[in-house]
């Protein structure tokens, strides 16, 4: 029987795979803290949830991750009107266009800087708290991108390769404190920021993404691929040559 | 009772009982100062079951205990006082707030040798008490069952002993104490001098106030040693019976139940009455009377020591275990019981629970809770037969069972009445856990029924209805406006305060 999730932060919650992961939380009865930097759509996320549970269940933080400062003084607020916490999902993420020719310095070190630094940032805040409390769990989403150097975002896939590496080294830091750490490589998921990519392969809805990501979380599983069949692809795109993978247009 | 007061109480809305205010999950950024992230820690009960995040601080003068409130006051936090941490369930937490660890305050201040009047900080503990003044012959007049609990903690929650049902509980030996206020403000108190508060702050869960010194009067002793007897018990009229026969002349009487007795056995056990030495009876009081003479001992029968024994209790902490221990226990002492007395230094009488150290681990990571209520004499006998019978019928026989007898007191928060208490320890896994505190529910409603009160220092499973039926509307209008007095910014709260009295 896991320990359920009680009480939550899910950072990048305003749209995708993180407002997902929010609204399933809250319908197994958690409270949540969704945490992102555009406060229209909090507002909208945390209304819809709210309306549906009848209560307060979701409460809206309006913070851009890579406002590193206001982390501390934000993250013990947000332990305190949750009056606890045991889980964080970080599910911020940004993957801008990238022209096969382009080389920007200015766009990569934005997804380094959301997608990397910023999960080091909310996952070393529950680290230290999770560690002395004896229990806790870290989510991080990151995404099949990061188990290959691909020809196509190569800023985008080091992000993720560099989060997997960190939720690694969390891990085995800190699972002999009581604390699970999971990394989490979702396929194409229905959201922004596949829109307009056509022939996506297993294409899912971000509502069964989430379902699968949380259910993983409770299992306190290391990785798990979402859905399940990527970790074959995954396998087999590891396990690829590089004479071979320079050719093959992935 | 004057008008305004009246209106007061009135004014109290029937739906909570809420004195407790502080912004929880609606409530906004205070101020933009953080606390110190290095102090967060993991508070527990001392029952494992319950826990929550605080940030402790130890000062251990009263300048850094002033500073601690102006942190409060600044971050607007609020502050949840804590001793030893011995209360069972939720009172000594007080979760992403401050937590007050007083137990440095831990000096003793002043010892009359002549008088037995001793005036301590409120970290001192049972231990460091008794160890002080038993060589000049004296004894506190009020312990519980472990020795370890602070003695600001005992005041907070008025702890009783075996001998409530004549000394009372520790409040009745306080002579005064001083109080600090959440505001800065420092009161002495006694019967005389600011008396409400005196009243009130004993057993008030440090909800007015920390202590920051406490006077109390101490008891005469001619030996090291009590006079015991064990009495084996059939059945829970028995144990009724023998405690009526005992209660006038006895100096401590306590009642060990075999929580799986059943039919006929039903709350069959072992009474202990123990008796202090006339002076004279001892032969040699400077002997028994050292602090070497009463410790207990290290191993069990000079082998296994006793650090580890915890480890194989665990074995038999479940059901089947413990109906086989608590049988060999109940048939021993039928076979031992021939009327006789033996002798037993104080402290091996008194502290039944520091026997095995680490005992609470062998009940596993879930912990336990221990379920105390109080039930006025006149319905005892149908109120415990009921709660061992429900508990059997649930599947969730007691694994410890205490029965005591009570007498009722001056303080209003008090949880003594002039009637029986039955404690009964549960073990809490993931899995039983919501089944257990149904339980209690159910065992609650009997209590309250009857007319019944409940501890703060044990309950880990009341509701805020519960909370105001037992201790009626007057006094709890007479307490909240003392704590709007004390502590107008609401800053002295606790897990247990906000779950009980929260509001909604």
């Amino acid at each position: 029987m896991p320990e359920p999730i009680r009480k939550a932060i899910v950072v990048g919650a305003s749209s995708g795979i993180g407002a997902a992961i929010a609204k399933r939380l809250a319908a197994d009865g958690a409270y949540v803290a969704v945490v992102a930097r555009r406060d229209d759509e909090l507002q909208r996320l945390c209304d819809e949830i709210n309306q549906q549970a009848g209560e307060e269940r979701a409460m809206p933080f309006v913070h851009d991750v890579r406002n590193r400062d206001e982390l501390p003084l934000l993250f013990q607020d947000i332990a305190r009107r949750l009056d606890g916490l045991d889980t964080i999902f970080y599910a911020a993420g940004v993957m801008p266009e990238v022209e096969p020719n382009e080389y920007s310095t200015d766009k990569d070190a934005l997804m380094i800087e959301v997608n990397t630094i910023g999960a080091m940032a909310w996952l070393n805040e529950g680290a230290k708290r999770f560690e002395r409390m004896g229990e806790g769990r870290l989510v991080g989403i990151s995404s099949i991108a990061g188990d290959r150097g691909r020809r196509g975002n190569p800023a985008y896939c080091t992000s993720k390769a560099a989060m997997n590496t960190f939720l690694e080294s969390l891990r085995n830091r800190l699972e002999v404190k009581g604390v699970s750490v999971t990394t989490i490589k979702p396929g194409f998921v229905d959201t922004v920021m596949t829109k307009g990519k056509p022939g996506l392969l297993w294409l899912i809805s971000p509502e069964d993404a989430a379902k699968k990501i949380v259910s993983a979380s409770l299992k306190n599983k290391n990785t798990a691929y979402v859905p399940g069949q990527w970790r074959l692809v995954g396998t087999i795109i590891r396990s690829i040559p590089s004479f071979l993978f320079k050719r093959i247009n992935i | 009772m004057s008008d305004t007061l009246n209106e007061q109480i009135s004014n109290i809305p029937n739906d909570h009982v809420g004195f407790i205010t502080s912004p929880k999950w609606k409530g906004e950024v205070v101020s933009g100062i953080s606390l110190p992230s290095d102090h967060l820690e993991r508070v527990e009960g001392w029952g494992v079951s319950t826990s929550s995040a605080g940030y402790v601080f130890r000062p251990s003068t009263l300048e850094a205990l002033y500073e601690v409130f102006a942190l409060a006051r600044r971050t607007g936090r609020s502050v949840g006082f804590r001793g030893a941490g011995r209360s069972y369930g939720d009172a000594s937490l007080n979760s992403e707030n401050i937590v007050l660890d007083l137990t440095r305050m831990n000096r003793i201040l002043d010892w009359n040798p002549t008088t037995g009047i001793i005036k301590v900080e409120s970290g001192v503990t049972i231990k460091q008490l008794w160890e002080y003044i038993l060589p000049d012959g004296w004894w506190p007049a009020v312990v519980p069952g472990t020795m370890f609990p602070t003695i600001g903690g005992c005041a907070s929650m008025n702890i009783h002993g075996k001998n409530n049902f004549v000394a009372g509980p520790i409040g009745d030996h306080i002579l005064e104490f001083e109080l600090l206020s959440p505001e800065g403000e420092l009161f002495r108190c006694s019967r005389e001098e600011n008396s409400e508060i005196f009243r009130s702050a004993i057993g008030g869960f440090g909800m007015l106030g920390c202590f920051t010194s406490i006077t109390l009067k101490t008891k005469r002793i001619w030996s090291g040693l009590l006079e015991v007897e064990a009495v084996n018990i059939p059945n829970l009229d028995a144990m009724f019976t023998c405690f009526e026969e005992r209660l006038n002349g006895a100096d401590y009487l306590v009642g060990w139940i075999d929580a799986f007795g059943s039919g006929k056995g039903l709350g069959r056990g072992v009474v202990h009455e123990a008796n202090y030495l006339e002076r004279g009876v001892d032969p040699d009081p400077a002997q028994t009377l050292r602090i070497e003479n009463q410790q207990l001992p290290d191993t069990i029968l000079g082998l296994l020591p006793k650090s580890i024994l915890w480890k194989f209790m665990r074995f038999f902490t479940n059901n089947v275990g413990v109906r086989f221990v608590n049988l060999a226990k109940f048939w021993s002492s039928k076979l031992l019981d021939r009327g006789g007395t033996f002798r037993q230094s104080h402290a091996a009488f008194a502290f039944l629970l520091d026997y095995v150290p680490n005992w609470k681990k062998s009940y596993g990571k879930g912990g336990l809770i221990q379920y105390q209520s109080f039930v006025p004499k006149e319905t005892a006998r149908h109120v415990f037969r009921a709660q061992l019978e429900l508990c059997q019928k649930r599947g969730f026989p007691s694994y410890l069972a205490v029965f005591k007898r009570h007498r009722a007191d001056e303080f209003p928060m008090s949880h003594a009445l002039d009637g029986y208490s039955l404690a009964l320890d549960f073990k809490v896994t993931r899995k039983n856990r919501d089944k257990i505190w149904r339980l209690a529910s159910e065992m609650n409603r009997l209590v309250l029924d009857g007319g019944g009160r409940f501890y703060f220092a044990k309950d880990s499973t009341l509701k805020p209805e519960d909370a105001r039926e037992f201790l009626g509307d007057k006094t709890l209008a007479d307490f909240v406006l003392l704590k709007q007095r004390l502590d107008p910014r609401g800053i002295l709260e606790t897990d247990l305060a906000k779950r009980l009295f929260g509001s909604k």
